[in-house]
């Protein structure tokens, strides 16, 4: 890790004044549980880094019925846990947050660092670049992509975007709000998050002057939702596929569905498809499995990553039958 | 026939053997007391990081550390020199040494090292593709295989089976701390299996008589055979002090520790193997291979446990550039175990015969242990509830969860090592063991203060152990399961002798010949008779001032340990055919070692051993890139160990009592991680009616075979 500065400023106004304008120069840091393995790992060298841990405001939840929620970026996934306003109305949320099986993670992973977290390819770790190039070349498709994508991968990059709360928070319509030097603007989740084709660009619409102030998750009006993640291991490791559900539901047909993959593309990965094979269905097993099917017939596997076809398949499939069948 | 004066008491007399000890520096370690390698920190010491090639086969071109050493307090080290060939990506080049860690880091980022970068080969599992870097290594013969596969009655079951390779993921990462007391007497705190044994590694490559060199490992975390040598970096380290003038602190990287310093071989074969109709195995053949890096792989002990009368074995050496070979926990017997038990039980299968039946009827050719076999097979059955659970090839009940449950065995030596121990009774009553030993982690410190404790009849508190000094007297090196045996054998014998000097002199007091005394409760007494005794305090007092002083060897007189044993492990597993997940319901582990000293560290490591099996078998593999050469998962998050939610329930039960305990002491440490790797791969079998020939069982190789073909 190299010699940088420190700042622990204590309003965003004053955040975004520390930040430079070109990636690289600074770091925005949260709970540090992912930008500091990847400092340590000289995935990044900053001259500056920006700690938004006295900025108060960024730690609020709120809660309004008919609103919806404001989280505050800053809210770790304890806080979240905690909160019984988030709990009744989002309990996919919830699940999203206990899958990340780590009380360290809890306590100090927050919100906004999960959705900017960076993807943890091997060769991106390893130092072959967010590309996984070696030579003008991407590693990946002849090489060990077990864990890589298998949607949205024509290339150039072929990581997958690692966070657990995209996916729920697309598929409940939320938007981020980002503060930099010309204010705040806000940004859909299901447009924020893009396919780099260089190694220096970033996998979000984020300016490096800017920094995620608030998720704002609309009122969820009585849907039905869940996650379902297929994890290897119980703890301290990612899912292999993951899929987030939400119904509204007219009685038991669906009225409208949204379904979102995880750890299937470089993107969190909306499926109109599966959401097509769902709509005006009443939710059974084999409904269930249709839209999974739907969801992945576009699907091209890589050379070691056929099985995760599967794995999104049977996610999308037990996450419509958990949501048909549970919460909110 | 009289009994032997070194002897272990008899079952009715023991009061601390065979029951449950905590360790004994449980406290200090749980409270941060103890201090390993790592927290060792001496006046003005560096901290040394290492330039490591990034290359998996190169020919170093030139080395620059000019900018390095332009840094405040920064040292460099050549390692290897311009013109040499490197083997491995993460071999060593240059160190570098720094008054803080963070300035050693970036000293190495600006070292500049170029390269001629050689062709490279890191995957052995194909072995038509790895061209002329597999050389036949052994072919050998008994019996007649072409009549025994040939016979009618035969049923031949062919396969194709294997295990990548692993690492050994000490928590404790190698390395020590090198210390120059001046120019002839050098300390180096080590992280060692091979305490006693380091000063001798060292000397000679630094220069220095191995009487001037003095090893400290108070504590450990962990080596599973990684660990018995200086290593370049101990030799290299001791240099650079010395020229530095200042001591070094060098503790591996994870990154480099996962790359570098040991990798368990691979093994694959494949196997035929027959039986007679009514299951007596007649016949093995196998073309096995392995890669233990650049050296290559030794042929594997196959067929394994089963004296199978006619064999052939033949076995091609693959090398690669994945990083050198080391020992690690059994070697070569957990890949064994996977080689010769899976292609057994899709024997078994093939025959329509309960494994467990089959092994039975085949214990004939498992040596001299046949009758331990038979009743270990049976309490593991009873234990896994495998009347009840077991079930033929292919889980029937609808659904896509699947159980399953399957069964393997293992052998080891485990004979007891040299080991010198200094026993000092004192006149206040203190008494104090001390030896060149280590304590892995495995309770060996423990063993010695229990060993001590139930011949002097004392509480185990009144035991002060001291090891991990090389000053205290020689004793081996922790390898092969031999520790426990070795500092038992030696410590019983020294306290007995110390034990005796004290009744010598206690006894006139007491109206009583010396071998009239016994030591129990505290106090020594004429046998049967406790109106005549002396508290342990007041006897030792009567020493005067001058303490019982005797050394304790193994071997020596009369035998205290032995050598051999068995054991059987049954998985029982779930899969999740639609994401071929597998979840460990249970694991039993059957498992003799002889007399028992200590229950509880004995079943302790057969926790710890099914844990590390369940994750080899579901989790572990060094994982390398063709492109580059590199191994990918070179951190712990890749590199996946299972947590506690993924082990399942752990059953252990030791085999104790007549039969077992006159064997004398036996080392436990390696037997229980041989087998989970063939259980739970015959579990998944056993569930899903097809083989995942290679361990770990992932999900996507558990469904890839399902689509060729399960019965779920
Ligand atoms: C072993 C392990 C397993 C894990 N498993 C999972 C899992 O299963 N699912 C999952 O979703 N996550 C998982 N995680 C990731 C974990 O949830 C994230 O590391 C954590 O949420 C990041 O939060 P943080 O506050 O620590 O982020 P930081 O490390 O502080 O920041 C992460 C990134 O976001 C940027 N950033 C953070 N906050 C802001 C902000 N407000 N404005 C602008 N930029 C910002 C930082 O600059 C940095 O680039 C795992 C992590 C580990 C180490």
């Amino acid at each position: 890790m190299q010699a940088f500065e420190y700042a622990s400023p204590t309003s965003k106004e004053a955040a975004v004044k520390l930040l430079a304008s070109e990636w690289g120069e600074t770091e925005v840091l949260a709970g540090g549980t992912d930008l500091l393995s990847l400092m340590k790992d000289q995935g990044s060298a900053p001259k500056r880094v920006v700690s938004l841990a006295a900025v108060k405001e960024l730690k609020a939840i709120e809660y309004n019925p008919s609103t919806g929620l404001r989280l505050g970026a800053l809210v770790t996934l304890r806080e979240l846990l905690d909160s019984a306003e988030v709990r009744k109305p989002y309990p996919a949320l919830i699940e999203a947050a206990e899958g990340v099986r780590s009380p360290q993670l809890h306590s100090m992973g927050t919100v906004g660092g999960d959705l900017l977290q960076r993807p943890r390819c091997w060769y991106y770790r390893g130092g072959y670049g967010l590309l996984a190039q070696m030579d003008g070349k991407s590693l990946v498709p002849d090489g060990e992509n077990q864990y890589h994508a298998i949607l949205g991968n024509s290339g150039p990059a072929y990581f997958v975007n690692p966070s657990s709360f995209a996916p729920i928070l697309i598929a409940l319509g939320a938007k981020v709000r980002l503060f930099g030097p010309g204010g705040a603007r806000d940004v859909s989740l299901d447009k924020f998050y893009g396919t780099p084709t260089s190694a220096d660009q970033r996998e979000y619409d984020l300016k490096p002057n800017e920094i995620l102030t608030d998720i704002l998750v609309p009122a969820a009006g009585g849907a039905k939702m869940a996650v379902y993640e297929v994890r290897q291991k119980e703890a301290l490791d990612w899912p292999l596929a993951a899929a987030a559900v939400v119904l509204n539901l007219d009685g038991k047909t669906v009225k409208s569905a949204r379904v979102v993959l995880g750890h299937v593309a470089p993107t969190p990965w909306p499926s109109p498809e599966a959401e097509a094979a769902l709509a005006g269905k009443t939710v059974s097993e084999s409904v269930a499995e249709e839209a999974g099917k739907a969801a992945l017939a576009k699907a091209t596997p890589l050379s070691k990553n056929a099985y995760k076809v599967q794995l999104a398949r049977v996610a999308v499939k037990r996450a419509v039958l958990a949501a048909a069948e549970g919460g909110a | 026939m009289p009994k032997c004066k070194y002897d272990w008491p008899e079952a009715g007399e023991r009061h601390l053997i065979g029951t449950r000890i905590d360790r004994i520096d449980g406290p200090a370690k749980s409270s941060g007391q103890a201090k390993y390698t790592y927290d060792i920190n001496r006046p003005g010491m560096l901290f040394g990081k290492i330039v490591a090639c990034p290359y998996a086969h190169a020919k170093i071109k030139s080395i620059d550390t000019a900018e390095a050493e332009k840094l405040p307090g920064v040292k460099v080290h050549l390692v290897q020199n311009v013109g040499t060939e490197i083997q491995w990506a993460g071999d060593e080049v240059v160190y570098v040494a720094a008054p803080t860690e963070e300035l050693a880091s970036d000293a190495v980022a600006k070292v500049k090292v170029e390269y001629d970068v050689l062709p490279h080969l890191v995957h052995d599992e194909d072995l038509s593709k790895v061209g002329d870097r597999g050389k036949p290594a052994a072919e050998q013969k008994s019996g007649d295989t072409v009549a025994a596969f040939k016979d009618p009655d035969a049923v031949i079951s062919e396969g194709f089976y294997g295990t990548p390779i692993v690492t050994h993921c000490c928590l404790e990462a190698h390395g020590q701390v090198t210390e120059w007391a001046d120019a002839q007497n050098l300390k180096v705190w080590a992280s060692t299996q091979n305490l006693s044994g380091l000063p001798g590694a060292i000397a000679e490559a630094i220069g220095v008589p191995a009487t001037n060199i003095e090893i400290f490992t108070p504590y450990m975390g962990g080596g599973f055979g990684s660990k018995f040598g200086p290593d370049r970096w101990g030799i290299e380290c001791s240099k650079f002090s010395k020229e530095v003038g200042k001591p070094i602190k060098m503790m591996l990287e994870r990154d480099l520790e996962l790359m570098m310093a040991g990798s368990r071989p691979s093994h694959y074969a494949k196997v035929r193997v027959a039986a007679k109709k009514d299951g007596t195995i007649t016949a093995w053949e196998s073309d096995s291979w392995s890669t233990g890096g650049p050296a290559g792989g030794g042929k594997p002990p196959i067929p394994y446990v089963f004296n199978i009368p006619n064999q052939v074995t033949r076995h091609t050496s693959v090398s690669t550039n994945t990083g050198p070979a080391r020992a690690w926990r059994a070697p070569n017997h957990p890949q064994s175990a996977v080689l010769t038990m899976c292609a057994l039980d899709d024997l078994a299968a093939k025959l329509n015969m309960d494994p467990i039946e089959f092994f039975h009827k085949n214990a004939d050719l498992a040596s001299e242990r046949t009758e331990v076999y038979r009743q270990e097979l049976r309490k593991a059955a009873e234990l896994a509830d495998w009347q009840k659970l077991w079930h033929p090839r292919g889980d029937k009940t609808p659904g896509h969860i699947k159980r399953g449950l399957g069964v393997s065995m293992h052998t080891w030596g485990g004979r007891g090592h040299n080991s010198n121990c200094n026993v000092t009774v004192n006149p206040d009553g203190s008494v104090e063991v001390a030896l060149g030993s280590q304590d892995l982690g495995t309770g060996t410190r423990t063993i010695i203060a229990l060993t001590a404790a139930e011949t002097f009849g004392l509480p185990i508190e009144a035991i002060t152990v001291k090891i991990g000094d090389s000053k205290y007297p020689a004793s081996g090196a922790s390898g092969g399961s031999t520790t426990v045996g070795g500092v038992s054998a030696s410590t019983r014998r020294g306290t007995i002798d110390a034990r005796d000097q004290l009744f010598a002199a206690v006894a006139p007091g007491l109206g009583a010949q010396p071998d009239q005394l016994e030591a129990v409760g505290g106090k020594i007494q004429v046998k049967g008779d406790s109106s005549k005794s002396l508290t342990w305090k007041q006897a030792c007092a009567k020493l005067g001032v001058k303490p019982v002083q005797v050394t304790g060897k193994n071997p020596g007189l009369c035998e205290l340990g032995s050598s051999g044993v068995g054991g059987v492990e049954i998985a029982d597993v779930s899969i999740d055919t639609e994401t071929g997940l597998v979840k460990i319901n249970k694991m039993v582990c059957v498992q003799d070692c002889g007399l028992v000293l200590d229950l509880k560290t004995a079943e302790s490591q057969c926790y710890g051993a099914l844990i590390m099996g369940i994750t080899y078998s579901l989790f572990e593999e060094k994982i390398m890139d063709a492109t580059t050469g590199r191994m990918v998962n070179p951190n712990m998050e890749f590199y996946k160990l299972a947590g506690i939610g993924d082990i399942g329930e752990l059953v252990v039960h030791m085999m104790t009592g007549p039969g077992y305990d006159e064997r004398g002491v036996i080392g436990l440490g390696e037997p229980p991680v041989i087998s989970p790797g063939a259980a739970i791969s015959n579990a998944v079998a056993n569930a899903i009616g097809v083989r995942i020939p290679t361990i770990p069982i992932t999900p996507d190789k558990v469904l890839a075979a399902l689509e060729k073909g399960g019965m779920a």
